[in-house]
């Protein structure tokens, strides 16, 4: 929508006047006048894509967003964007954008799971799930609500979910992908700092002498970034140093001084080879009244499984003789059984030692949670002895061609930069350290190096954690739309925390559901098992993106159960539901994303949604109207025999009564009512809102008639109250406004100032707060711990660790999965730079289907030629658990050793998810992603 | 455009869509004796790319018996024979590679089924530890030429498609890093092609993103030039290479020295105004 015509009459009518008499009329009225003349006006948005958080221009033109700019004001990007973000204008125009509500009906029109999509009414849609939802909780309780949640929501859309999940219907089962994504660096932040998200910012780039990679493809994955730090090694080539680690060559390599290709899962080791380097060869370069004032030493179980499904769950029953077991094939129990018990390999042994290990060992795993003590340095040293260059190079080198003293020098090389007094270091790593079944672990290791050497939280010094997705940390992270957490990192298991929401939400004490362990993973397990009956997809694809994928699409199409996907366009996720609901799509809605440097960014609606398509915000307010007080707030079930109190008196209390709407008071409350929506305010004027106004299209609602809006501005609601809970709290965030006329701000904003870096008190007011000298590490979470050694916990009674940080022994361990005679190649998988995620919105725009159609399968040249692939040919690529074609790539952008493929996972018709295996960071819950073992064959 | 400026070329290609169809129909009718005289007709199209190891283009088309077998043999429809109306020398194989790119197959399977080598095998073969084998990274079907105003890496944004789609990346395309100082903080990563190595397969063409592409392959004689062999370069020692060919007619002429010597010195032009 451009400006309606009254306003345009009403700025052009004083330009002109102002004009006459010579009046200097503001810029930016001068540009609303050139603007409303040309026919298109620009507006801030955020580009769609990465976790970068690039800011770009939108013009609209004829209610359609027709062209972008790279925004010359976003301090990220500077008027730039990469290939994704310079396609932002043609994503949501596909022509096969999903416009109605589409149910699976049967013969006598009534839903049928196995009946074909037919368009039905939003009223017969709400219908459907209303039903459906009210099974699914008689049966399982509130454990049978699932919803697959998102890095991709808006602030707004996150947090309007998770109030209805968790306030509402008191489920917690509510997990976003960003758990495959970002859970093991946030679990890494918690451990360490207390606190979710990285003390550092992007101006670290331009301010460091040394940048470090770590699984980390930064110049497909974060282009723009890496456009930063290719200026920053142009602008003095001798002196800044880039070292790109990773499992095979990829384009990270091009600029790097150094590549070293390890052998996967040994990054652990290759971080604790640099740790005792400094301890016991460079002693002098510990910053000690450092780590002495600020620091602890910690350590943890070992033998804490691999997140996989374990023995006696409902789907592994029965155990059978040919070694299958309930719904899993012998093969795949080959590796389940590891959850259970593993023999200590020649390679994790010697790094085992320590905690009493040798190899042939029977190791059993048991679920040991986020437990950790306190240890000595002395024990923390004794922890590194094993990691000595011979050990280390002899594990980690990945490229079978490279000669072990190359490698070596390498490492060497690695150890030195680090080390070297005076030298600034960022170390960077995204899904290479994250999707790793000891992703939390390596997440601590990083930290370990840049601690000890006093190389943390400083301008142009830290290791960063590098985000995947746009709201990862905006929504995912800071929203908390997981199952554990409650916004401002607060912890549904925390009493306290509840009722800090409980109060601000006006819902009945002993409302929310402090079991919140339904993650990703185990909401597909529950689903399978049989638990969860009802499932909602909101901004995500996880039928697509989620390992052993065979699996979870056979739960959801072949079970009792009913599942809603709401999306823009069909995915695989769509095909699996049962209901799939229109969703309004980025620029379509009034939004909010916040970046992996802590920077939040709002944007305004541009233009309305296609055909009768909603956000998400509104398809949850409305899903709301259909349950009362007594529909979900009696006593409810859990697993285990516990329950979830009758709370419907205290309700009555508070001048609820029994047929009082979720809608009534998770939404339109008195708050709520308080945010009037002024047309006359410069933030609102000349902008649709379909939410809180309704809008042209006349869109025929969830009641029958004609959506009109809810009469008060729910997304400045939504954000305001969601903000407040972190204001205060080292949280903060800026007020609703102020973000529609910046360009982002890195949280905590303090007296309308940004935070560069967390933690350093030169420039974090809640550092200096704290008043521990130059550093405090304030994070909450775990800041009391036991005290004990390597292999246990020796002194039950807790210390206070207050403002300090961790540092972690954490071991080398090897992978449930490795290659074997049967199965002999390592396989991972990623992105590419022309695909975002499962490619449904960047396979709808031609060029970058073009570009890239199809998802090939990178192979060494010689492998290729021993197994006797052709260049081009089609081959399968199989694992214990399924198989895909691909076809043969033996050149290009990821050039990969002998022994190892990578398969890019955007393409549906190359399912590379069905090859992958769902173990993930038992700490974390994060899938890796990065390891398994295939076959290839001829196809 | 009005409607009156875009009806000239209309009538333009319908009138020669109509020409290519009656020398066809005349092929047809007096079988394969007109073939070269009708090739001298239709060679206006020096844009065509050939298969790989295609000889040079007037050899090729002397070699070529349009018998279609390197099309059938190509697994990816890549090649087309030139039909009437493609203003192409009829029934020769060429292909577009903003449609279908070359793949570059190691085996080569459009080569060795040339009955005639118009298509020669030693031009796509290279000798590993004494043998001879197909190496398809040595073919020339043209060269890729990036037009840098409409190339978006030219601009700053971080694409480079081409290269990431190059199956010799970092050889045929590589990238260079340039400051960008408009921003003061982020680097031009731009696409150069390398001409020895380019094999002209128009696999960036094929992934170039913008609207027409911004990297295109021509064939070589028409995007490269030409320096002379009378200056080799001081700072490349392999440039005197270029001395092998290097003619020892070294005589030159201009306008300035048409005339001998005597009749220019005793001519008195120039020396007195009237």
């Amino acid at each position: 929508m451009s400006l309606s015509r009254r306003d345009f009459l009403k700025t052009t009518a004083a330009a002109s006047a102002a004009a006459a008499v010579g009046i200097a009329v503001p810029q930016e009225a001068q540009a609303a006048v050139a603007q409303a003349e040309s026919g298109w006006k620009w507006d801030k948005g955020v580009c769609r894509f990465c976790g970068t958080g690039c800011g770009i221009m939108l013009a609209t033109k004829g209610g359609k967003i027709v062209a972008v700019k790279g925004d010359p004001a976003a301090p990220v990007n500077r008027g730039l964007n990469c290939i994704k973000g310079y396609f932002n204008a043609k994503i949501m125009y596909g022509a096969d954008r999903l416009k109605q509500p589409l149910l699976r009906i049967g013969k006598d029109g009534k839903f049928d799971k196995n009946g074909k999509f037919q368009p039905v009414s939003w009223k017969r849609a709400f219908d459907e799930m209303e039903v459906n939802i009210k099974k699914a909780l008689k049966a399982s309780g509130p454990e049978g609500v699932g919803v697959f949640a998102s890095g991709q929501y808006t602030v707004m859309e996150g947090y309007a979910a998770q109030k209805m999940m968790k306030g509402g219907f008191r489920s917690n089962a509510i997990d976003p992908n960003a758990r495959h994504c970002m859970a093991s660096a946030v679990v890494g932040f918690y451990q360490t700092f207390g606190i979710d998200e990285p003390s550092g910012c992007y101006d670290d780039i331009e301010l460091t002498d040394t940048v470090v990679t770590w699984g980390a493809n930064m110049a497909e994955m974060h282009p723009i970034l890496w456009s930063r730090v290719s200026d920053r090694k142009l602008s003095s080539p001798d002196k800044v140093k880039v070292v790109n680690i990773s499992t095979y060559r990829h384009r990270g390599s091009d600029l790097s001084d150094v590549e070293i290709i390890f052998s996967p899962s040994t990054d652990l080791a290759l971080w604790n080879y640099v740790a005792r380097e400094i301890v016991y060869n460079y002693p002098e370069s510990i910053d000690w009244d450092f780590v002495k004032k600020h620091i602890v030493f910690a350590a943890s179980p070992v033998n804490m499984g691999y997140g996989m499904r374990r023995a006696g769950e409902k789907s592994l029953l029965p155990v059978r003789a040919d070694g299958s077991a309930g719904k899993y094939s012998a093969k795949e129990m080959e590796i389940i059984n590891r959850e259970m018990q593993t023999t200590v390999s020649e390679k994790e042994a010697p790094a085992l030692a320590p905690y009493g290990y040798k190899a042939g060992d029977k190791m059993v795993h048991k679920p040991a949670g986020l437990k950790h003590w306190e240890i000595s340095f002395e024990e923390y040293k004794k922890f590194l002895a094993p990691y000595t260059l011979d050990y280390v190079a002899k594990i980690s080198k990945g490229n079978p061609d490279e000669s072990i003293d190359d490698f070596k020098k390498k490492l060497q090389y690695l150890a030195k930069l680090y080390v070297e007094k005076g030298r600034k270091v960022v170390s960077f790593w995204t899904m290479g350290m994250n999707q790793h079944t000891r992703g939390t672990w390596v997440n601590t290791l990083a930290y370990n190096v840049h601690f000890l050497l006093g190389k943390q939280a400083k301008p142009g010094n830290g290791a960063f954690s590098l985000t995947g997705q746009p709201s990862a940390c905006g929504t995912a992270r800071e929203v908390g739309t997981f199952c554990h957490r409650l916004p401002a990192d607060m912890m549904v298991k925390s009493k306290k925390h509840r009722t800090i929401v409980e109060n601000s939400w006006k819902v009945p004490a002993g409302t929310l559901n402090p079991v919140g362990n339904q993650h990703i993973m185990k909401i597909h397990r529950d689903i399978e098992d049989g638990v969860v009956k009802f499932a909602w997809v909101n901004v995500c694809n996880p039928y697509h993106d989620t390992a052993s994928a065979n699996h979870w699409i056979k739960a959801a199409r072949t079970m009792d159960n009913f599942i809603v996907c709401s999306d823009g366009y069909p995915g695989i996720s769509a095909k699996v539901a049962d209901l799939i609901l229109p969703s309004a799509m980025i620029y379509e809605k009034w939004g909010g994303y916040g970046n992996a440097e802590r920077r939040t960014q709002l944007w305004r609606q541009q233009v309305l949604p296609v055909g009768d398509a909603m956000s998400d915000t509104w398809q949850w307010i409305e899903l709301s109207k259909r349950f009362t007080v007594k529909d979900v707030w009696g006593e409810q079930p859990l697993r285990g025999n516990k329950k979830l109190p009758d709370v419907i008196s205290k309700a009555k209390a508070m001048g609820y009564n029994e047929d009082t709407t979720m809608f009534e008071i998770l939404f339109a409350n008195k708050r709520a009512k308080s945010y009037s929506k002024d047309m006359n305010d410069p933030i609102n004027a000349g902008y649709d809102d379909t939410e809180s106004i309704g809008d042209s299209r006349g869109v025929i609602g969830s009641d029958g008639k004609e959506w009109k809006g809810y009469g008060f501005h729910i997304h400045k609601y939504l954000f305001e109250e969601y903000a407040d809970f972190g204001r205060g709290h080292a949280h903060d965030l800026a007020d609703f406004d102020t973000y529609h006329r910046v360009r982002g701000l890195k949280w905590p904003v303090v007296d309308g100032k940004e935070t560069q870096w967390r933690f350093n008190a030169r420039y974090d007011p809640y550092a200096r707060k704290a008043n521990s000298g130059d550093f405090a590490f304030y994070g909450p979470l775990a800041k009391a711990l036991s005290q004990g050694d390597l292999m246990g916990i020796t002194d039950k009674a807790k210390k206070s660790l207050k403002n300090k940080a961790k540092i972690f022994a954490r071991p080398y361990m090897d992978p449930p999965e490795m290659p074997d005679s049967k199965y002999d190649t390592w396989m991972c998988t990623g992105r590419v730079l022309e695909h975002w995620h499962s490619g449904t919105m960047t396979m709808r725009v031609p060029e970058l289907y073009r570009a890239v159609p199809e998802a090939l399968c990178y192979i060494n040249p010689a492998d290729a030629k021993i197994k006797g692939f052709k260049q081009g040919e089609l081959i399968w690529v199989e694992s214990r658990r399924g198989k895909v074609r691909a076809r043969v790539e033996t050149r290009g952008r990821n050039r990969v050793p002998k022994g190892l493929i990578f398969v890019p996972w955007f393409d549906e018709k190359v399912f590379i998810n069905k090859v992958c295996l769902d173990a993930t960071c038992p700490m974390s819950k994060q899938t890796d992603y990065k390891k398994c073992a295939v076959k290839l064959y001829k196809a | 455009m009005s409607n009156l400026d875009s009806k000239k070329p209309v009538i333009t290609q319908r009138r020669r869509f109509l020409s290519v169809m009656a020398q066809s129909v005349g092929l047809s009718a007096l079988g394969g004796m007109v073939w070269t005289g009708y090739i001298e007709e239709a060679k206006s199209a020096p844009l065509i790319l050939r298969p790989p190891g295609a000889k040079p283009e007037i050899d090729f088309l002397r070699m070529c018996i349009k018998c279609g077998q390197c099309a059938e043999a190509c697994p990816f429809d890549t090649l087309l024979m030139a039909k009437p109306g493609d203003k192409k020398p009829m029934g020769t194989p060429y292909f577009i590679p903003r449609d279908v790119p070359c793949y570059m197959c190691t085996d080569i399977p459009c080569v060795p089924v040339c009955p005639t080598g118009a298509l020669d095998e030693e031009s796509v073969s290279s000798v590993v530890e004494g043998e001879k084998v197909l190496d398809i990274n040595r073919s020339k079907m043209g060269l890729a030429v990036v037009d840098e105003e409409s190339c978006i890496a030219y601009w700053g944004i971080q694409c480079d498609a081409c290269h990431r789609a190059c199956p010799l990346m970092d050889e045929a395309i590589v990238l260079e890093y340039k400051r960008n100082d408009r921003t003061g903080k982020h680097a031009f990563l731009i696409p150069k092609v390398i001409s020895e190595a380019c094999t002209g397969c128009g696999l960036c063409e094929r992934a170039c993103v913008t609207e027409k592409a911004a990297i295109f392959v021509l064939p070589i004689e028409i995007a490269q030039g030409k320096v002379g062999g009378y200056y080799i370069k001081g700072w490349d020692s392999k440039d005197e290479k270029r001395l092998e060919d290097v003619s020892t007619d070294v005589a030159t002429q201009t306008k300035r020295s048409e005339l001998a010597p005597q009749d220019y010195l005793n001519s008195d032009e120039v020396l007195f105004d009237d």
